[in-house]
């Protein structure tokens, strides 16, 4: 995790994660009909950082269940975001490498949290500069809640709903060397009162996910 | 609240392994020589990725829309405007153009005066060029806007080291223990003077070679412990070089006659195609505009392995960089 985070549950393990990753592709071949013949009318789109990796196990379990190659982009929506007035350091900018023609092409976008919807907005929005697609679908592993604009995703891995300062952790194999998704406290320095205060009490104990265990699934 | 996109330290495959996400330490740019590698890197790793924009069909991001930025050109210049501008647009930024000619400046406002004036009209960054060094240095202390050196007299001119940097490591990977050479007026040139700050920052080897009047007198300055090889042969400066980096021989900063003539410059220090054909690997930049047969024979200056117009790109892409990465650095910004 962060080193401002205290973990309350660990609320997916890699066998759940590995599960849902597995039924998602269910629902992305019988939406766009994939077959052999078709394998060319989709694109994914990994959103930087951890929505590349799991746009990239998506596309290993099509492979290897269907035996389909559906082609994969990587999308960084640094240069497209709304916040930069209200940060102190840039962000750092990172790759954007699409090498399919998104022209007439049903793109599915792929991240791993929705929260606020601003970064699937700047997403929309570097997507249009790069072509017109047929049409852009949004797939996430976890939606957290709080939207700050009318934005759905079109495939949802798990639904919980959190409070304020609480954060939803995704995270990777590939990328952190764990896998599964963390419920945690998060201070942040600069973030409003209200939240729990025990920051350094608790830190880090993932292995068994103790801590709290809160509300998860509703 | 929302910091969910800058989590933990990437050690991953989708971006190089650099942690850079410290971002600038420096709220301007005045030259590289306080910057550090870490900085360098940083800026370079940065314009690969608004390179990236520059191949689009839309070759324009949204991420510097609202901020103002003006370029005070007090001094002639092409291509640096040009490709400031450039990038100032490809970012979606508002610009102003400001040259010294036919405006107040002619009719003897000072510098202070007119930098305190344009910043009245509410404009967060500057891109200045100046004959006198520090004239950026002082601009910072008169005005609250970013400050980017677009070249000041003979002190600095750190894009172009930037420029050049990023296009020796497209060509030669990274600087660290590249041979880089650079050859023709040092004296005069800041562009060598940034490049040599850079360069050695991010541990290059650094030769430089000219005719003894246009060395520069006192090395130290740019050399803290002899890193900076000095030669007065061509031979001896591309012999095991990646990269020659020749300098234009600046008429206009001459005054009177350090060397005999443009061809017995050309026939001691002019990088000729014998040059190229002796030294397979050897890369030739120039920051330009070229004197053809001067500082490169023709020949050289259209050779496959002369990467001139490279450097061209990667001056808007650089430039597009530093835009971004100093935009963000205001000085009494909380949140």
């Amino acid at each position: 995790m962060e080193p401002q985070d205290t973990i309350k549950a660990q609320l997916l393990d890699a066998h759940d994660m590995e599960r849902m990753l597995h039924r998602m592709t269910r629902q992305l071949v019988e939406t766009f009909e994939l077959d052999e013949d078709h394998a060319d009318s989709l694109g994914l789109v990994g959103m930087q950082t951890r929505g590349v990796h799991i746009a990239r196990r998506l596309q290993q379990i099509i492979r290897e269940v269907d035996g389909i190659d559906v082609p994969l982009g990587v999308l960084d929506v640094t240069m497209y975001r709304d916040d930069f007035r209200m940060r102190l350091k840039q962000p750092e900018v990172k790759e954007t490498r699409i090498d399919f023609n998104v022209d007439g092409r049903h793109l599915v976008l792929v991240d791993d949290v929705l929260f606020t919807g601003r970064t699937v907005r700047a997403g929309l929005d570097a997507l249009t500069d790069l072509g017109r697609p047929a049409s852009v679908h949004f797939l996430v592993v976890v939606d957290r809640g709080h939207r700050e604009l009318p934005i759905k995703a079109d495939f949802v891995g798990r639904k919980i709903p959190t409070l304020p300062g609480e954060e939803v952790r995704v995270r990777v194999q590939e990328l952190d060397g764990r896998e599964g998704v963390w419920l945690v406290d998060h201070q942040d320095s600069s973030a409003s009162g209200g939240a729990p205060t025990d920051s350094t009490a608790s830190k880090g104990d993932v292995s068994t996910g103790n801590g709290p265990t809160t509300e998860t699934d509703a | 609240m929302v910091q969910r996109q800058k989590l933990m330290p990437d050690t991953t495959s989708t971006s190089t392994a650099e942690d850079t996400r410290q971002g600038l330490v420096h709220r301007h740019l005045l030259g590289l020589k306080t910057y550090s590698s870490d900085e360098i890197s940083l800026i370079l790793q940065t314009a690969r990725q608004f390179r990236d924009v520059l191949d689009r069909p839309i070759k324009r991001v949204p991420t510097l829309r609202g901020v103002t930025v003006v370029n005070l050109f007090f001094e002639p210049s092409t291509r640096t405007r040009i490709s400031f501008e450039l990038a100032e647009k490809r970012l979606s930024a508002d610009t102003v153009n400001f040259t010294a000619s036919g405006s107040s400046v002619s009719k003897g406002e000072t510098l202070k005066d007119t930098a305190q004036n344009i910043e009245a009209m509410k404009i967060d960054m500057v891109v200045v060029r100046h004959v006198s060094p520090g004239a950026p240095h002082f601009l910072t202390q008169c005005v609250d806007a970013v400050v980017i050196n677009a070249g000041d007299g003979a002190h600095e001119h750190p894009t172009q080291a930037l420029l050049d940097m990023l296009t020796i490591t497209d060509h030669c990977g990274p600087l660290e223990g590249l041979n880089v050479s650079i050859i023709g007026d040092i004296l005069h040139s800041r562009v060598a003077r940034s490049g040599i700050h850079g360069l050695l920052a991010m541990g290059a080897n650094v030769t430089i070679c000219g005719p003894n009047p246009l060395l520069p007198l006192h090395l130290e300055d740019m050399s803290p412990n002899g890193s900076v090889r000095v030669t007065h042969r061509l031979d001896e400066a591309l012999e095991g070089a990646d990269v020659a980096m020749a300098l234009r021989i600046q008429m206009e900063r001459q005054g009177r006659n350090l060397f005999p003539s443009t061809r017995e410059y050309h026939e001691q220090y002019g990088i000729k195609l014998e040059h190229l054909e002796r030294h397979p690997d050897l890369r030739v930049m120039h920051p330009g505009p070229v004197n053809r047969g001067v500082e490169l024979a023709s020949e050289v200056v259209d050779h496959e392995r002369a990467v001139i117009l490279n450097q061209v790109t990667n001056g808007v892409a650089v430039r597009m960089a530093v835009l971004y990465l100093l935009s963000g650095s205001k000085p009494s910004a909380a949140d």
